[in-house]
This record gives C-alpha cells, structure tokens and sequence, in this order.
C-alpha cells in the first residue's frame, strides 16, 4: 500500500467538524488545551466564535459539554483518549451517559500509535471503559473516509457518541464517492472462507494487507471492519464465523474488554467458536516511533498474518 | 410573595423533606433542610418557571449540584405543582420517578442528572454558556455544598465562568458547615470561601442568615444587578434548619427519620405554620 494516500483519522475529525459547521450552527466544540493535536483547530480557524477551550480540565468540559447538550444543542468535546475515558471516565458516565445527553466525544491520539509520548500517554483501555456505559455508542474509524462519515452519523445519532481516532497518519482504503456508513453496521472487506478476522481502527488496514500475504499462503481470510464497536453488529459476526468457523480479533488495544471481548461476548453466547485475539497483551506500552512500535507488538500486516495463520494451522 | 408567605411554603417542604425521607427510610434531611428557605425563594420568588411546561425553552435552570439534597429539591418542586406531593412518599421506592439522587429524565422539573459531587456545577456553567452562545437570556442557578467545593472540579468550573463572564450564572454554597466525616474545618476546610470565588473572577455575596428570607430576597436582588461577571452567593445556613434535634448535627446528613423522630419533626413543623 506505498502508494495509497495517508491520512491521520484526527485530522478527518478535524475537518469533518468544519464541514458539518458549515450545515448545521446547533452544536459547539470543546478541547482542553490540544487543539493543534487533536485538530479541532481546523474547527476552530473557521468557527472561531463555536470553538471553546476548557483548558487543562478535561473533568470540566465533559459537564460543560453535557450542560450544554440539555439546552437542546449539541456539543463535541474533544482531547486525547487517555483523558477522554481514563480521566474524565466518571463524568462521562454521570454526567454524559446516564442522562443520556447529546455529547460527541472525540478522543485522539488513541492506542500505542501515539508513539514517543510513551506509556502514559497510550491509552489501550478506552474502548473496554467507553462500551460498559449504558447508551454509549462507541465509533473506531480506520481511515479518512470512515471517520469523516462517522463525525457525520455521530452528529445525526440521539445519545452519548464516544469516537476513537488515531494520530499516525495510515491508508485510506475507503472510495469516498461509494463509502456508506451506517452505525452499528460492519463492512465486509474482503470476503474469505478459512478465518474471519474481526477489525477496527488502523487493524483494518493491516488485517487487509495481511490477508493478501495469507492468501498467497493459501488461506483465504475474510476481513470485517467493525467501526462500530458498541452496538456490535453481532448478525454479520455470528454469519462469517459461522462460515469460516474460525475467529481473529484486531485491535489497537488492550484485549481484554475491548473489540476483542465483544465479540467473544456475541460468540460465546450465539455461535461459539474458535477465537484468536490481537491487541495489547495486558501490557503498558513505551516510547519509540508508532510505526517501528505497532511492529514490535505485532500490530501491523506481518504479526497479523503470523498470529493467523499459526491458530489457521494448528 | 410577601417574606411571611415564602416562609409558610418553607415550612410545607420541610414538612415534605420530612415525610419523603420518612417513607424512604434512608436520604439526606440534614442538607435538604438547609437548603428549603433558597430553594423556596428560587422557585417560588426568583425563577422564570411553567410547572405546566417544565421544559420550555426560555425558562431559568436550577441545578442542584449538591445532588444529596434531592429530597429538598423534590418537595420544593411539589410544592410548586410539578407533580402530586404524595409522590414524595415514594422517594427511592422501586418505580418511583424520585431516585436517590436527580434525575432529568425522571422528574419534571429537574434540569440536569447530578449526584456526584463537583459535576453539577460544570454542567450549569455548561447551560450559562450555551444561553450566551445562542442568545438566550434565561438565567442559571446551581447550588453546592460546602463539603463539595472540596473537589477539584468545582474550581475548574468556576475558573471557566469567571474568564468567560458568565454574568447569566448564580453559584449559591449552602454553607452548613458539616460534612459527612465532621465539621468541614475537621475534614478538609475549603475555607475561605468568598475569598476563593472572588479571585476566579466572581461577585462575591456573603449571606449571613441563608435561612432568613429578607435575607435572601436582598442577595438574589442584588445578584439579579450583576453584569460583566458570574455571582457567588455564599449562605451560612444551618444543617438541619426547622427540626430541633436535627440542627447542627453532623449525625443527620443521611439518617432518616423513624417513626417516632418523624412524629416528633412534623409537630414541631406544625406548630411553625
């Protein structure tokens, strides 16, 4: 994929606030103090009379955000996941989740692509803390076009919307022009008959570009992007495991509660079968450049393909 | 209303604190009673509210960020005709649409879900902000406990209307001095508390009888006066305030009263009307 396009799924967030601006003058955006990083700047820079800063108080914004949202408007709040739903997890939960109330949290800079900042900056929980909230809809976009949609579909949905972006810029495997995206619905992207691997965020272009070099091993993989990771879409996951009989799960994540746990959850409880997890074995991360760290933790194409083929063939 | 007959309708939601903690067998009269005379004068007196239409748009907010005090809040709003008073006696009963703590979606009248402390209060900033931003001119009151200006969030929040001027927000602390563990200076003393909000930026109004209601007609007329800055009224009160055996008494932040304390509260209630 050299040549295909990159784009960092925060900077889609950024952008996708000021084109939703545009149509709509009922919401506002907040951050605390992570503009640039975080790229609701680009929001800002158009909106700058919707745009305000909570500073260094994450805790805060959240109940601002939820104050407003019970005046009838919308509100996105916006910082790194490790403060989104690590720090603020409480008033997301009292003050956000159990009214219920229009709130748009779009956390960056998630999972241990954010790199050099290390461990304490690597957030590998948020997905587990986010989807035990009641009403919760939790979005992890893998490229461009799926997190411009989702901003889209977070901003239509009546409730409490928790999205996951990433700050390392990764392929856009999506065609804008016949992307569709529906909440809670997985796309198959690729259809295969051996293994169904299961994947959200930036997994999915790995899970994709690893399922070629499986094929080429002679196992056909079928690859599901799961954007939405709560509601799970638990039909398309019950019919491939079904078909193929076997499961992997990828996640830039810890595996225990996130995508990995959901769909353990749906299968257990519907069509037990065989499943493989990838993601952060309950580890914390550390410093080095994301891309040169997603490999060591075989988050990338080649751990992938390794870890699949080995549960394939045992 | 004349100050006589804000101070009947007072002593009618004691009599409802009394009686919906009662029933409940558990809740918090010590904190809700303190709070009666403000929260009677604010939905009796000062508020724009429709009981009839509980959600209209240009209507004032309150936000009880003190949450434990929701039987205060429910038997104030009762009163007021938002629901029958005979609700009260289902206060945390199964079924009921009066949970331990507020909850918008449950009770007419409730403007925000709070409960856990230092949340209310961004919340009500949150709505001031939201009334500035679209042109509203409604106003927002949020109550705190003294005990709850212990958390950090409280300050993030006040920080945030004092730089932003939020001159359309009324912060009150009922200011009963006890907290679970024992006087507040025991605990973890937030004092001084006027100094504190006057230097994130608030008109300070230091109300000595929080439970006189001249009183507290002249702190909410002069707030009503406040422009370019948020306001702080900081109300001693009492915890407790109408029950004899109940006043200044750290034991009663959340007891409810048994039968025979109840028989007792509601005759001493009756002799005040």
């Amino acid at each position: 994929m050299a040549d295909v396009k990159k784009v960092a799924t925060r900077a889609s967030y950024g952008e996708a606030l000021a084109e939703l601006a545009a149509e709509h003058d009922d919401f506002v955006v907040f951050d605390a103090d992570l503009a640039e990083a975080t790229h609701t700047a680009t929001f800002k820079k158009a909106y700058p009379e919707r745009f305000f800063d909570a500073g260094i108080a994450e805790g805060n914004m959240m109940g601002l955000a939820a104050g407003v949202a019970t005046t009838g408007h919308k509100a996105f709040a916006s910082t790194f996941a490790m403060f989104a739903a690590g720090r603020a997890f409480e008033q997301v939960r009292n003050s956000i989740g159990y009214p219920h109330l229009n709130v748009k949290i779009g956390a960056t800079h998630a999972g241990i692509s954010v790199g050099e900042d290390g461990a304490t900056h690597q957030c590998n929980e948020d997905i587990a803390l986010m989807r035990t909230i009641p009403g919760m809809t939790v979005i992890v976009p893998c490229d461009d076009v799926e997190a411009k949609a989702a901003v889209r579909a977070a901003y239509e949905l009546d409730g409490p919307v928790y999205m996951r972006f990433g700050r390392l810029a990764v392929p856009v495997v999506n065609d804008p022009e016949t992307f569709k995206f529906e909440v809670g619905k997985g796309i198959v992207m690729r259809e295969g008959t051996d293994v169904t691997i299961v994947a959200c965020g930036l997994m999915v272009q790995a899970a994709l570009e690893a399922a070629e070099a499986l094929a080429e091993k002679g196992i056909s993989a079928e690859v599901i992007d799961t954007h939405t990771v709560k509601p799970i879409d638990a039909d398309l996951i019950v019919k491939s495991a079904q078909k193929t009989g076997r499961v992997v799960t990828c996640e830039e994540h810890s595996v225990i509660g996130g995508l990995g746990s959901a769909v353990c959850d749906v299968l257990a409880e519907r069509c037990p079968t065989p499943v493989r997890k990838i993601g952060v074995q309950d580890t914390f991360g550390y410093s080095g450049p994301a891309v040169d760290l997603l490999h060591e933790f075989g988050l990338d194409a080649e751990g992938v393909a390794r870890e699949v083929e080995e549960f394939v063939r045992a | 209303m004349s100050d006589d007959e804000l101070k009947q309708v007072a002593n009618e939601i004691r009599k409802g604190v009394v009686t919906a903690t009662h029933a409940a067998k558990s809740g918090h009269p010590g904190g809700s009673l303190s709070a009666t005379d403000i929260l009677t004068y604010l939905y009796f007196e000062e508020m724009n509210v429709d009981p009839a239409d509980p959600r209209k748009a240009d209507r004032d907010r309150f936000v009880l960020s003190k949450g434990h005090a929701a039987p205060g809040l429910y038997s104030t709003l009762a009163e007021r005709g938002y629901f029958p008073k005979s609700d009260l006696e289902t206060l945390r009963h199964i079924g009921s649409h009066l949970q331990g703590h507020p909850n918008m979606n449950d009770t007419p009248g409730v403007d925000m879900s709070t409960g856990s402390l230092g949340q209310g209060v961004s919340a009500a900033v949150g709505m001031a902000l939201a009334a500035k931003h679209w042109g509203n001119d409604y106003r927002v009151f949020c109550m705190l406990g003294d005990g709850e200006i212990e958390e950090g969030q409280v300050w993030e929040a006040a920080m945030f209307a004092g730089n932003h001027a939020l001159d359309n927000l009324v912060l009150i602390v009922d200011h009963n001095g006890l907290q679970i563990d024992g006087t507040i200076e025991e605990v973890n003393s937030a004092m001084p508390i006027a100094d504190k909000f006057r230097a994130f930026k608030f008109h300070v109004i230091e109300l000595a009888d929080g439970n006189d209601m001249a009183q507290i007609r002249s702190a909410f007329e002069e707030a009503r006066g406040v422009k370019g800055q948020p306001t702080c009224i900081v109300a001693e009160t009492v915890k407790g305030k109408g029950v004899s055996f109940m006043e200044n008494q750290v034991g009663w932040h959340g007891k409810a009263p048994n039968d025979e304390q109840y028989e007792q509260a509601m005759a001493e209630l009756s002799k005040e009307a």
